[in-house]
């Protein structure tokens, strides 16, 4: 599928699952699968990196 | 076979790690994303699928924190439970319970005001670490050298004035080889251990580049965990200890939801296994 973004190219490989994030090669904006059907993924802009994240 | 639940907010190799070990331990389990779940006051169990047993294993403190007080309002439980977590998350609360149980620990001083703060800094002297209450991956976290880099950290506080910015958590600086250890308790058992050593400054965090090497597990290194993790209210926990050139090992933090891809590269036990087995066994009992 394509970057929401930027229209590249995205791979995302077969064994990733919901809740990953994927970046784009072409213009580094990161995606969280939001759902997955077979080969068909949902994507949303991820969360940015929030002062309360860690252990 | 009980039902395994991971709560999730962000998949990082960690759950996919759990998850993928569940699987092969032969548990029903299933990932839930905390960030599309809704629960209410008027909620019963049975409305949702959350098994025998939740891994709370949320990035988000605040919204895993939540979310454990919400599953526990359920009746469903929880590693680790919500006492632990705000324990754990909150480092001044840390700090105060493991003084209190008699754990070594770095001694820590509370200002609740940057002129309070001031004070403690000049009647202490120099160098202290500054720490945010909340918050990880060695953010925030930083040596206080002198009174010129305490006023800039202080001035900054007060323009971005959150709530947590008010609260000045100081730490003496242990003087100590270049690196710390971390420690992975599972239950009454520290399950593995490793060195973090410094990626050039004073922070070792494997999240800044900070090298994972193997660490002993010595009697007096499970006996300090132990006492830390008693301290907090126990369950599967992260806790970072350094080594005070005179008073030997000092506990510096427990962490809740602890991290482990670093540790797993060098550890001897199965780190998810571990975890799994302790959260289904503490569930059944």
């Amino acid at each position: 599928m394509n970057c929401p973004e930027c229209d590249a190219n995205l791979k995302i490989p077969g064994d990733a699952s919901v809740g990953e994030i994927i970046s784009c090669p072409d213009c580094g904006a990161d995606f969280e699968i939001a759902s997955k059907n077979g080969a068909v993924c949902e994507l949303k802009h991820a969360e940015k990196v929030g002062e309360d994240w860690g252990e | 076979m009980p039902k395994l639940r991971i709560v999730f907010d962000r998949v990082r190799l960690e759950e996919k790690m759990l998850e993928e070990k569940a699987i092969e331990l032969g548990h029903d389990t299933k990932m839930i994303d905390a960030k599309i779940t809704n629960i209410s006051t008027e909620s019963k169990k049975n409305d949702f699928d959350f098994g025998d047993v939740v891994l709370e294993r949320c990035v988000s403190y605040f919204r895993g924190l939540h979310i454990t007080a919400c599953l526990e309002f359920l009746d469903i439980p929880v590693f680790n439970k919500f006492e632990v977590a705000n324990n754990c998350g909150n480092k001044m609360l840390t700090s105060l319970l493991l003084k209190k149980h008699n754990v070594p620990t770095p001694k820590t001083y509370f200002s609740f005001s940057s002129e309070s703060a001031v004070e403690t800094l000049e009647k202490q002297g120099y160098p202290l670490v500054i720490k945010p209450i909340i918050g990880s991956w060695g953010r925030g976290v930083i040596l206080l050298k002198d009174r010129e880099t305490a006023d800039a950290i202080i001035e900054v506080r007060e323009l971005t004035d959150g709530p947590l910015d008010r609260i000045f958590y100081l730490q003496e600086a242990i003087k100590r080889p270049p690196r710390d250890i971390r420690a992975i308790a599972v239950g009454d058992q520290v399950i593995a251990a490793m060195y973090r050593t410094s990626s050039g400054g004073f922070k070792t965090n494997i999240a800044l580049g900070g090298e994972p090497v193997p660490c002993e597990i010595t009697k007096d290194l499970e006996d300090i965990c132990m006492k830390a993790s008693k301290a907090v209210g126990g369950g599967i926990l992260g806790i970072d200890i350094m080594e005070d050139e005179k008073r030997g090992f000092v506990v510096h933090e427990v962490n809740n939801t602890v991290e482990f891809k670093g540790l797993a590269k060098v550890a001897k036990r199965n780190i998810p296994k571990e975890m799994i087995e302790y959260a289904v066994s503490s569930a059944v009992r």
